[in-house]
């Protein structure tokens, strides 16, 4: 049997930490077949790059394993690994010129004097600059640098290829020019290629497959088409291409209703189950008003070359639209979404909800809590809807309860949330991580000192990397006893 | 009214340029090539290339910076190195501990080194040699380690990176990437070390040297008021610390234009 869809490269349970305490990367399993061009796509500072140094061997993994054809690389020395690497800056070495940078790695490897120029020429045919030995690297340009990157690395035919960002230092134009290129040279090399990259739409045109990540975390691992199409959750959506996130509730026969209104869908989930519905501002057809699913006034509308954006107004909620034909804003018009193109992510109903012990009770207070960051009381009627106080004790059937020790979960809805600009007051303070603008609100995840998030909406825009205080109204947070 | 100019600011270190620096250099040359009457004269100019004392003193002079530098190189480089690629955090902090010595002056140094010495030697006089050796290396050695830091901090990790990944050893990184990227640090820590080693006569006396060095040269003349053979001695040194100077700048030179 042909092997041709074997793993090349597989990473399994791979954890990394610098400082003993958090996790830059949290349990990273990947496969990656042979001769496959996959991306890692993400925010910086999501841990893609930590990825890429790990399998390179730059850096070791706290835990887990590097498999490489079955073997474990994870220990290696990156000498030791038939890997290469293209490097954001490029690393060419100043002090050789443009033949000895190439033979670099021939060199060390004792090659045939001959055999060498013989690879030197073809790599750089390969990246289109034949002639170019004796050039010394620095007169070169920054696409020029890029394409000899390419060659010192290739022309070790390695298993595999490593490209941190090479195309972040270009122009546009080069930029786009290097891409198609790129997987041309994919195509004819038959090397397996990582390429890492923060641009979504360099990883929909390049990519067989792409990984998305967020914080130290594969958000969706899927085909260019399954990640634009599917995307797995609202960061997805939000993060690749533009998209109009709404919440919403699930109703009967595929219907779900959000923005004010009630839609057919194609998916199938039990009545009353919380999403997001996500809508592509290309798959919003605007007709007459009245017409349509939703009725709005548009509010703004720019030109983009192929399209206007045009943002309409529905009531609360804004829809981003990108059509052809340009409306004045002020016009009223209607918006349709055919069911095909209205996607529905079950809402993660592991957010905002916290494993808590419940402390002593008393009559003034309530009963002691504490879960995540805060300390608080509860009412007992929340937990014991049965008990009676006797005496100052939580009596249930004239057995006195004992609440120390006692597990519970304690949630809350986003929109029960508020945030405050002094972090000092409220139960919390964090940093906002991530938001995502939801059809009225914004919905903002905030992450407090001690690895914690508390996801809040609000109305306002706030600004990535503020501290704020998190504030629950007492009366408004839930309580469930743990299994 | 007083108008204020920029350029009357430059006017006190002018004044020091003329008097302390151009008018001392024109009265050495003057007494270079001059005899001892005042009249136009290459007599010291051929006494000091056909002396053996001059010459001997001149190739003693050079042995003692070079094997000073060489030293000092080979000390300072891992040291540099360590500081500048390691993995301390706070790397700043421990250079501070190596440059530390060049705030107190030399002499007290070398006054304390000496006891060490005598401890470990008995009596300094039967190792003159070495203990100059050892005096000046002690001496110079953080004018080595700081232009070699600064080079080597300079150098992107990405460069040794991407030596390691193209299958290059970490030895074989030191020897092919690390080493001749900053060859613009060992150049100016040379040129730190090199010239005052030659004329650093100061030390040789404290350790009980009493071989000549060009300084030591220098000064036996003139505290025997012979301005003239003191005054060419001088000035040849000057053309030769200007020659190296010259040289030294344009091999940096070079390297930095590659490095950057």
């Amino acid at each position: 049997m042909a092997e041709i869809s074997k793993n090349l490269i597989e990473l399994k349970h791979v954890k990394k930490s610098y400082d003993g305490k958090t996790n830059v990367i949290e349990e990273f399993n990947l496969e990656v077949k042979e001769g496959e061009f996959v991306t890692f796509l993400g925010p910086s500072g999501c841990g893609k790059t930590t990825i890429l140094r790990m399998i390179g061997g730059f850096d070791t993994p706290t835990a887990g394993e590097i498999l490489l054809q079955g073997a474990d690389i994870s220990l290696l020395p990156p000498d030791k690994r038939p890997v290469n690497t293209v490097f954001q800056k490029y690393a060419l070495f100043p002090h050789l010129n443009v033949f000895d940078n190439i033979a670099f790695g021939l060199k060390l490897k004792k090659t045939d004097k001959k055999i060498m120029d013989q690879k030197v020429k073809q790599a750089l045919e390969i990246v289109d600059l034949e002639g170019f030995e004796k050039r010394s690297v620095n007169t070169l340009s920054g696409g020029q640098q890029q394409r000899i990157a390419i060659a010192r690395a290739i022309v070790n035919e390695p298993k595999l290829l490593l490209l941190d960002e090479p195309l972040s230092a270009l122009d546009y134009k080069m930029r786009k020019e290097m891409q198609l290129e790129l997987k041309n040279m994919h195509k004819k090399l038959g090397i397996t290629f990582i390429f890492v990259t923060h641009d979504q739409e360099e990883a929909l045109t390049m990519s067989d497959k792409i990984v998305v990540m967020a914080d130290g975390e594969i958000q969706q691992i899927g085909t260019p088409e399954e990640i634009y199409n599917e995307p797995a959750n609202v960061f997805v959506a939000d993060f690749i291409g533009e998209s109009n996130i709404f919440n919403g509730v699930m109703e009967d026969g595929k219907k779900a209703s959000f923005a004010g209104s009630i839609f057919q869908t194609v998916d199938d989930f039990e009545k009353g189950k919380k999403i997001d519905a996500v809508i592509r501002p290309e798959d919003v057809e605007v007709v007459a008003p009245g017409k349509g699913q939703l009725d709005g006034e548009v509010t703004s509308a720019d030109f983009k070359g192929t399209f206007y954006v045009t943002f309409v107004q529905c009531g609360n909620y804004e829809m981003e639209v990108h059509c052809l034909a340009h409306y004045e804003p002020g016009t009223k018009v209607g918006l349709n979404v055919i069911p095909d193109n209205i996607h529905i992510i079950p809402y993660d109903e592991a957010l905002n909800h916290y494993e808590g012990v419940l402390g002593a009770f008393d009559e003034n207070n309530g009963i002691a809590v504490k879960f995540a960051d805060i300390e608080t009381y509860l009412d007992y009627r929340k937990l014991y809807p049965s008990a009676t106080v006797v005496d100052g004790n939580l009596t249930v059937n004239g057995e006195t309860l004992v609440t120390e020790g006692v597990k519970v979960i304690a949630f809350y809805n986003p929109e029960d949330a508020t945030m405050s600009d002094n972090a000092k007051e409220g139960l919390v303070s964090g940093k906002i991580i991530s938001f995502y603008y939801i059809g009225d609100h914004y919905s903002y995840t905030i992450r407090s000192a001690s690895e914690e998030d508390y996801v809040v909406d609000d109305e306002y825009l706030w600004n990535q990397g503020d501290t704020v205080g998190v504030s629950i109204d007492k009366d408004k947070l839930q309580y469930k006893l743990a299994e | 009214m007083f108008k204020f100019d920029r350029k009357q600011l430059a006017i006190p270190y002018a004044i020091f340029l003329v008097l302390f620096v151009i008018l001392p250099l024109l009265v050495v040359i003057y007494y270079g090539f001059t005899d001892a009457d005042g009249h136009l004269s290459f007599d010291n100019l051929v006494f000091f290339f056909s002396s053996s004392k001059t010459i001997g003193t001149l190739l003693y002079s050079l042995v003692i910076a070079v094997v000073v530098t060489v030293i000092c190189l080979l000390m300072a480089y891992p040291v540099a190195l360590i500081l500048a690629k390691g993995v301390y955090s706070r790397k700043h902090s421990f250079l501070m501990v190596f440059v530390l010595p060049m705030w107190i002056n030399f002499t007290l140094r070398i006054t304390a080194l000496k006891e060490i010495l005598t401890l470990l030697e008995g009596n300094l006089a039967y190792h003159q040699f070495a203990n100059t050796i050892i005096c000046m290396v002690y001496d110079f050695l953080p004018f080595m380690i700081m232009p070699l830091f600064n080079s080597l901090t300079k150098l992107d990790d990405s460069m040794i990176e991407a030596g390691r990944d193209l299958g290059a050893t970490s030895f074989q990184t030191l020897i092919k990437i690390i080493l001749p990227l900053s060859v613009p640090g060992i150049i100016s820590g040379i040129t730190m070390v090199f010239l005052p080693a030659m004329t650093n006569y100061v030390v040789l006396d404290m350790v009980y040297n009493s071989t000549y060095i060009m300084g030591s040269l220098i000064g036996s003349y003139f505290s025997s008021y012979d301005w003239n053979n003191g005054s060419i001695i001088s000035a040849i040194l000057l053309i030769l610390i200007g020659l190296f100077t010259i040289i030294t700048n344009r091999l940096a030179g070079d390297g930095e234009r590659r490095v950057s």
